[in-house]
């Protein structure tokens, strides 16, 4: 009686040790890149060399670090990425801000000033959530020209501002969508406003839709490349353009270590956005995708 | 006056100004939404437009308007590059999709088993997603490279033959974007699968469990079959990212040996920004538009139905 039990408790430790197994290995691959890019930013150059790419740094340094941020060359010039991560703070600040506010307010009129055809207008602009850039590069770039934005910092906002619109605009009409409209037909009667309405009873319950919209907006805005490296030039590129200019400039010995330092500095931003709210992050991406 | 009308007058008076009030309450949401609507007539449905008017001229360096038909096209499906662009698009599109499915739909259905640490885990799998394509380019870059990467690694622990040198390998280049990809957008698919799983009703997996169903047979006949909305919506992520993909390429292989792994997006961006060629690379951009409208019609299609029915 007691055998089979025995057994299949035993075939289940054993069904669980492999399960295990596989998810650690699972999560090993993933954490592999990370470990190896940071292990290899702490290195000094002559510790780089053929089969030593998991070995930890015998004489652990910050200089690779320094020199990324502050002397590596990108290009033409030597001023490390540091230049250009202020730069992309300069271009994401505004750019979220202003995007997740007109996001909010199409969102709100989406759904509780419904009128006419407005339906129709939410689908006309759901459409910019799904077309290739490629499609308005060359067009974009000749009207920042007669904008007399081209190369700009301000361009590049403009730019976000408006192709991130639809982004904000789904997640917000999503989130009050279900947010009960009978306080709000009652504020109406009672003759709130507009805005009134808005900022007494749609923005307090907003909380959440925010935090994801801004972690949303941040993090696709601080890791665009194709808008940075059609609309910037040297001075206004934002750092994943400045990375790529570092990585692929060859004057001399290539320092792995000061690539891997900038890839760092590049990434951490949004690594520690994910770490402190990655929950939000999530809900993000599936609001965003799953839901468009 | 007599007493009723201090009283009377301001209610008429704020009566009035309610019916202003009303109109222009009336139109506020219409003027808050209007920039919105005409920034998305204006850049998105006017800029689309503007492309194909470029398609079909013959501008080089600088915008011209003298319109050639639909040359470009031809001169697009005669240019071997373009071809191999897209015969990439496909196969690295198609690894890309396809294992990512897989690999994050395993991943959800271990992690649904009451595990441990299953947050901690969650976090570690889906981490890439935050990063920039050029970060995981740069990244895999030197993972990949054979001199100092995985391949010398593999090697120094005695394995002399060892070969992982796909990047610089003309025929093998493309699949190093699938791994970089795979890498990043996996743990993204697995979340989006642990949602469903966690969405599927119990009673149903409970019912198959009291007819005495195995556990793989339950999860292939009954909890995979009720994933189908997802796996629908990651193919149309993925397949969207799959098209845009651009930044990795561009940091992992620079579309590189030659043009080995070019795909439609760095070959727009190469013809239309750095090759003088902007009726070529309007014509490119036209028909990656085309590929992301054949997989979005379908599904908006699908899904419209769905709602209906629902």
């Amino acid at each position: 009686m007691a055998d089979p039990i025995r057994r299949r408790t035993l075939g289940a430790r054993l069904a669980r040790a492999v399960l295990y197994t596989v998810l650690l290995l699972a999560a090993l691959f993933y954490l592999l890149p990370l470990a190896v890019m940071l292990i290899t930013s702490l290195k000094p150059l002559a510790e780089i060399t053929p089969g030593t790419l998991l070995s930890l740094p015998r004489e652990p340094t910050l200089a690779p670090w320094a020199k990324a941020w502050g002397e590596a060359c990108t290009g033409m010039r030597c001023e490390g990425v540091g230049v250009y991560f202020f730069n992309s703070i300069a271009i994401v600040v505004p750019a979220v801000l202003v995007s997740t506010i007109v996001g909010a307010l199409n969102g709100y009129a989406l759904t509780k000033w419904r009128f006419k055809g407005s339906e129709l207008l939410f689908a006309l602009m759901l459409f910019g959530c799904f077309i290739p850039f490629q499609v308005v590069l060359l067009p974009m770039a000749q009207t920042l020209g007669w904008l007399g934005l081209s190369s700009s910092r301000a361009g590049l906002i403009l730019v976000h501002v408006i192709f991130g619109i639809a982004f904000t605009t789904l997640f917000f009409r999503n989130f009050y969508v279900a947010v009960p409209t009978e306080l709000v037909s009652a504020a109406k009667l009672d003759g709130a406003g507009f805005f009134r309405i808005f900022w007494r009873i749609l923005l307090p319950v907003s909380a959440p839709i925010v935090v994801v919209t801004v972690i949303w907006q941040f993090t696709q805005i601080w890791n665009d490349f194709l808008f940075g490296v059609a609309f910037s030039a040297h001075d206004t590129q934002p750092v994943t353009v400045a990375l790529n200019n570092l990585v692929n400039t060859s004057t001399g010995v290539r320092e792995y270590n000061v690539d891997m330092a900038a890839a760092m500095i590049a990434a951490l931003p949004t690594l520690i956005v994910y770490v402190l709210a990655g929950k939000y992050f999530v809900r993000g991406l599936t609001a965003g995708s799953v839901k468009g | 006056m007599s007493l009723t009308s201090p009283a009377a007058q301001p209610a008429a008076a704020s009566g009035s100004r309610r019916s202003h009030a009303g109109l222009l309450q009336a139109w506020l949401p219409k003027l808050v939404l209007a920039p919105s609507v005409a920034i998305s007539l204006l850049f998105v449905y006017g800029f689309m437009l503007w492309t194909f008017i470029l398609s079909l001229t013959n501008s080089r360096m600088l915008p011209s308007y003298e319109f050639v038909g639909f040359g470009q096209y031809a001169r697009l499906m005669a240019n071997d590059r373009w071809w191999v662009a897209s015969t990439n698009l496909v196969l690295f599109g198609g690894l890309f999709v396809a294992i990512c499915l897989v690999l994050g739909l395993l991943l959800a259905i271990l992690l649904d088993q009451r595990i441990r640490q299953e947050g901690a885990l969650r976090t570690v799998y889906l981490y890439p997603m935050a990063l920039s394509f050029i970060v995981t380019g740069v990244v895999w870059k030197w993972l990949l490279n054979p001199g100092l990467g995985v391949q010398a690694m593999v090697r120094g622990w005695g394995f002399e033959n060892f070969r992982f040198d796909w990047i610089t390998d003309p025929d093998m280049a493309v699949y190093t974007l699938v791994i970089a990809a795979v890498w990043q957008a996996s743990g993204f698919v697995m979340a989006l699968f642990l949602a469903g799983l966690r969405g599927i009703d119990d009673s149903i997996v409970k019912a198959a469990q009291l007819d005495g169903a195995s556990l793989p047979r339950i999860y292939w006949r009954v909890v995979i079959p009720c994933l189908r909305p997802v796996v629908f919506s990651a193919v149309m992520i993925l397949s969207h990212i799959a098209i845009k993909s651009f930044d990795l390429v561009v940091a992992l292989t620079g579309g590189g040996p030659g043009y080995a792994s070019d795909l439609p997006a760095t070959f727009m961006y190469a013809h239309a920004f750095t090759r003088a060629q902007i009726g070529l690379g309007s014509a490119s951009a036209m028909l990656m538009l085309g590929g992301v409208l054949a997989i979005l019609i379908p599904y908006l299609y699908s899904e419209l139905r769905n709602r209906r029915h629902g």
